[in-house]
């Protein structure tokens, strides 16, 4: 399904007191069907708020979210989320987990069991069903969070830097495992990340905002084909072309910062 | 080091015994641990008074303790779990509950008489009283130290908030609960013998049993009877902890 923002803003207003926060202003940008698609952009510039509208836990102080050009009643029907922070329920086994969504739409028990078993075995977890969150390594968390997830059968998965807590070997290889999943699955993905080399790694397109308020301060086509070799010298071009821009954005706003690190 | 706690235990016990033997503590007032022991045996066969065995005096403390803990449980922990989801609750009743929880139960005494007569009644709503708001203020403290990002999480996989609550917010204070649960017992099992001391119509009970002992100016069977309480209070916290431990593998 294809997703589109029009002018979309979000102010927070404090509780006690006068304090305003502008998290997000006018952000306009639309993802195509089966796209995937990175937002990058300095911490606190309102990345996490996005999505976080984008799923409907959050409405929009202003602008229109558009999905299939329409505006979501339930969004939580065609949007997944995940979670930089794994988000799992630490009473729940792995297994348990990933049934979640289902048990909450009423789905027999012997089906549900049996979807859930389908992703542990897809997702490499197997044996690992009956073992709690605190029982499995993080890597392992961001996949059953995945699963969780995908055994909704969203349209679109929003992922809230789902990387950014793990090393960087778990993570090279978490990054070829999505692109595995969502080759496979064909589902519309917005992925947050502040890491420009998993960006270009990973996407179709880029889009970075800039400090907060979050502004929509380019679009960045990667017209590369998978799997990319992040050694190549057009992946490097790429690269050099999103940090030149942004580091121009940060001499003008001398707040924000872009962490750059090697995506393998 | 279980060996170790016990030995310790055993050799005050057995100092005791001497400064006893060796009348430096006077027997009328404090007597020696055979003497207690003695007591014991003497409570289980014969009783006090007489025909009344302690462990009917234990079954009759125990059955006002679980009246009482019973309808703690039921109403403070659904109240608690409403309570800790609701912001306008809390902000509108912590006055209430913040004014009536600092009365000790052993104040309502007098006013439980008057309401329900000397009987289990009036015992277990002391018992009640007791135990309703560590168990109430427990689980409010555990609803709201449910990760937000949970509650979140099960929003965007369809979760309403009959889910949240049931799916979310219950298994997430449940620590919390059992907390309270074993502060709750403990409080009111401490609260009970007290209640006994003043109403008790069955003539029954672990505190009219204490009191009757005190009549007959009988120290060892005093002891006797608070070393009951004791090792009663430990049970029960025991079998709590087992609860506790079976429901909360994930942790």
């Amino acid at each position: 399904m294809s997703l589109e923002l029009k002018k979309l803003s979000k102010i927070f207003y404090e509780e006690k007191g006068r304090g305003v926060v502008k998290a997000l202003q006018d952000i306009s940008l639309s993802v195509d069907d089966g796209q995937f698609v990175s937002v990058i952009g300095p911490s606190g510039c309102g990345k996490t708020t996005m999505l976080r509208i984008i799923s409907g836990l959050e409405s929009p102080t202003s602008g229109e979210l558009l999905i299939n050009g329409e505006r979501p009643e339930e969004p939580w029907k065609q949007v997944g989320f995940v979670f930089q922070e794994y988000a799992l329920f630490p009473w729940r086994t792995v297994c348990q987990n990933i049934e979640f969504g289902l048990e909450i739409k009423n789905i027999p028990g012997k089906e549900k069991r049996q979807r859930a078993l389908e992703y542990i075995n897809r997702f490499g977890m197997k044996g690992f069903e009956d073992k709690f969150p605190n029982e499995i390594s993080g890597g392992m968390k961001q996949r059953v969070a995945i699963a969780r997830t995908l055994v909704n059968n969203p349209s679109i998965v929003l992922m809230d830097e789902p990387f950014g807590a793990l090393d960087s070997h778990t993570r090279s290889h978490l990054q070829k495992f999505i692109l595995h999943v969502w080759q496979q699955s064909k589902k519309t993905v917005v992925f947050v990340t502040h890491n420009i080399d998993e960006a270009v790694f990973l996407s179709q397109k880029v889009i970075c905002l800039s400090a907060r308020p979050g502004r929509v301060k380019l679009t960045f086509p990667v017209k590369l084909p998978y799997p990319r070799d992040v050694t190549e010298d057009e992946f490097n071009r790429y690269r050099r072309e999103i940090i030149e821009f942004l580091s121009a954005e940060m001499l003008s706003e001398p707040d924000s910062a872009i962490e750059v690190e090697p995506a393998g | 080091m279980n060996k170790k706690k016990f030995l310790i235990l055993f050799l005050l016990l057995i100092i005791w015994q001497m400064l006893s033997v060796f009348t430096f503590l006077p027997g009328n007032k404090i007597p020696s641990p055979l003497q207690i022991f003695f007591a014991v045996y003497d409570l289980f066969t014969e009783g006090l008074p007489p025909g009344k065995p302690l462990l009917m005096h234990c079954f009759y403390s125990l059955l006002r303790v679980i009246c009482g803990f019973s309808l703690a449980v039921i109403l403070a922990v659904p109240s608690g779990i409403l309570i800790g989801r609701s912001k306008q609750l809390r902000e509108i009743l912590s006055p209430v509950i913040e004014t009536i929880r600092p009365i000790p139960p052993l104040a309502w005494i007098p006013l439980a008489i008057l309401w329900f007569g000397i009987g289990i009644k009036s015992a277990s709503f002391i018992i009640f009283l007791g135990s309703f708001f560590p168990i109430l203020l427990s689980t409010v403290s555990g609803v709201l130290s449910v990760d937000v990002i949970l509650i979140d999480a099960a929003r965007t996989l369809g979760g309403k908030e009959k889910d949240i609550l049931i799916k979310i917010l219950i298994p997430g204070a449940t620590p919390a609960i059992y907390t309270g649960l074993r502060i709750g017992m403990g409080i009111g099992w401490m609260t009970l013998v007290a209640a006994e001391f003043t109403g008790v119509r069955s003539g029954f009970g672990l505190g009219y049993m204490i009191m009757a002992a005190r009549d007959i100016q009988r120290p060892d069977l005093v002891i006797a009877g608070m070393v009951t309480i004791g090792l009663i209070g430990y049970v029960l916290d025991l079998l709590l902890r087992l609860m506790e431990s079976r429901s909360l593998r994930w942790r």
